[in-house]
């Protein structure tokens, strides 16, 4: 049974990962080709680094990212401390159904009925669909990091519960510095989680950035490798693909690495008591 | 004074209300507006009723994606369940494993599938064959099976994870088979991380078009190919009421999933 279980892992984790390794082979082709793999090189690397769009794509998505990520987690918290105190159950109901539209509909409606919306605003204020790009897409990411905030954020605030902040209030904080000094300190994990779920979702975001982005020609990675493999592929979005994977897979060790050494030294306390 | 008070004390939501409100809600009212007029702004309902013609189209997306939303949870169960089952320092490299795939860019992943499986691809030139797959919806079902399975898996993984391990031995105590103390204890304690596992697979299956357009060869158009068509055309009315109807058919039948799961563990993955 062990080994049945064994072999069955190792069968469905090797047809998920063939695929990112053909990838990252022929993201080292001699030849400009990704069916024969006929000698190592590094041409394709060297050709997508002197490519300056692929350096301003990887700017503008790690821009966007970054703002998102932090604009989210700014509302997405304040959000959640205010969801926490309302006393209207119908209330906290109506706004957490509206807060989780953008999770629970497909992408694609998302972004459509945001581009509609953008055309609307834009038509109205007589701009021409060039302005979109940075500013439209902002808003989107935002909008559909904001639940994963407030999912990450609102079951920390209810655990930690209101008598540290009571305490607080009593020992005479104002409400804000008891929400900054000693609520805020308490519920950090998950901000920070919150945080890097939207940091992620941005960066790992086509369709919605797809739909608003316009007529514009802000790009992003996601866009960038869309209208790479709109044409016929070369190596060299091989070679960008693997650099993500990479940059993903040393992203994952790290963080792994960080949580195992907390349950190590955790062990180690205990042996030491 | 007391109301004021009421409306102060949760003062904090008031951005992300605004901002719902403008980014959520108003979208939304536009679609159905865009839905129910016509190019120069008048109300009609020819859109919708336009949309008898895209019934086959709205068939076949239901078609693939339940069949891979189905071998996702055929393959997956096991899956979730044996990693939930290693030692724990195994379960953290197992889950690692998932992840990263599920990190790296859909399109990336969609794309190199579609390299290894065309017509003169790397399958095709290693085993010197003229297998024909792309085209075909054989092709379009794996590529979806393939992008969203850890979606599958991980839910189901963190609900199992949960289960008591008592259970198991209370369950044999009092008599059960190792099949029964599966279908009868653990199958029913993890439905809520088999509903959360669907609705992640199939919302993005039958929304999907870049899937459809590289491993579908362009041989068959989805419900998400014909809403980017629209949009790349500029034909936003029929693209609006499109939307709109899949949006209404998906919350329902969420909605009609989330009523057999009383909580919602499980629903949030990390």
């Amino acid at each position: 049974m062990k080994h049945l279980s064994r072999i069955y892992l190792i069968l469905i984790f090797g047809i998920l990962y063939i695929p990112i390794l053909t990838l990252i082979l022929f993201s080292f082709n001699a030849e400009n080709s990704t069916a024969v793999f006929s000698g190592f090189s590094f041409r394709w690397y060297i050709e997508l680094f002197n490519s300056p769009d692929t350096f301003e794509a990887l700017r503008n998505t790690l821009i966007l990212a970054v703002l998102s990520a932090l604009i989210s987690t700014v509302i997405g918290t304040a959000a959640a401390e205010g969801i926490y105190r309302m006393r209207s159950k119908l209330m906290k109901s109506a706004i957490s159904s509206v807060t989780n539209i953008p999770m629970m509909n497909p992408d694609i409606v998302t972004g459509m009925s945001m581009m509609l919306f953008f055309v609307a605003v834009f038509g109205i204020l007589g701009l021409s669909g060039d302005s979109m790009g940075f500013v439209t897409m902002l808003i989107a990411h935002v909008t559909f990091c904001l639940p994963y905030v407030i999912l990450s954020v609102l079951p920390r605030i209810n655990e930690l519960g209101n008598s540290l902040s009571e305490a607080a209030l009593d020992l005479g904080c104002t409400p804000i510095q008891a929400f900054f000094k000693v609520k805020l300190p308490n519920i950090m994990p998950g901000v920070i989680s919150g945080m890097v779920m939207a940091f992620t979702m941005s960066l790992d975001d086509f369709v919605i950035s797809y739909f608003v982005v316009g007529s514009s020609s802000f790009q992003t990675l996601p866009l960038l490798i869309y209208s790479m493999t709109k044409k016929k592929v070369t190596p060299d979005m091989y070679a960008l693909s693997t650099l993500v994977v990479v940059t993903i897979f040393i992203l994952l060790v790290i963080s792994n690495l960080k949580s195992g050494k907390r349950v190590g030294d955790k062990r180690k306390g205990g042996v030491k008591k | 004074m007391k109301k004021k008070h009421s409306i102060m004390r949760s003062i904090a939501a008031a951005p992300h209300v605004f901002w719902s409100i403008l980014f959520i809600i108003l979208p939304l009212i536009i679609v159905v507006y865009y839905a129910f007029t016509d190019s120069e702004g008048s109300f009609s309902f020819e859109n919708i009723l336009s949309l008898a013609d895209y019934a086959p189209i709205f068939a076949l997306s239901l078609e693939l994606s339940v069949i891979a939303t189905f071998i996702c949870l055929i393959i997956g169960y096991p899956m979730a369940y044996i990693i939930a089952k290693a030692k724990p320092e195994r379960q953290k490299l197992y889950i690692m494993l998932l992840m990263l795939p599920m990190w790296t860019n859909l399109l990336i992943r969609t794309y190199s599938i579609m390299a290894i499986l065309d017509d003169g691809g790397f399958l095709n030139s290693l085993l010197n064959t003229s297998l024909h797959i792309v085209g075909t919806k054989g092709a379009v079902i794996f590529g979806m099976v393939y992008d969203f399975l850890p979606y599958m898996v991980l839910p189901i993984y963190t609900c199992v994870s949960k289960i008591d391990k008592n259970m198991w031995e209370a369950a044999s105590d009092l008599g059960c088979k190792p099949v029964q103390v599966m279908t009868r204890v653990i199958l029913p304690l993890s439905t809520s991380g088999i509903i959360s596992g669907v609705t992640m697979v199939l919302v993005p299956s039958i929304s999907t078009f870049y899937i459809s357009q590289k491993l579908g060869g362009g041989t068959f158009e989805l419900i998400g190919d014909t809403i980017e068509r629209q949009f790349v055309t500029g034909a936003l009315n029929t693209g609006a009421a499109i939307s709109l109807v899949m949006m209404i058919l998906i919350l329902i039948s969420l909605s009609v999933m989330n009523r057999f799961t009383d909580s919602d563990e499980g629903g949030i993955i990390v």
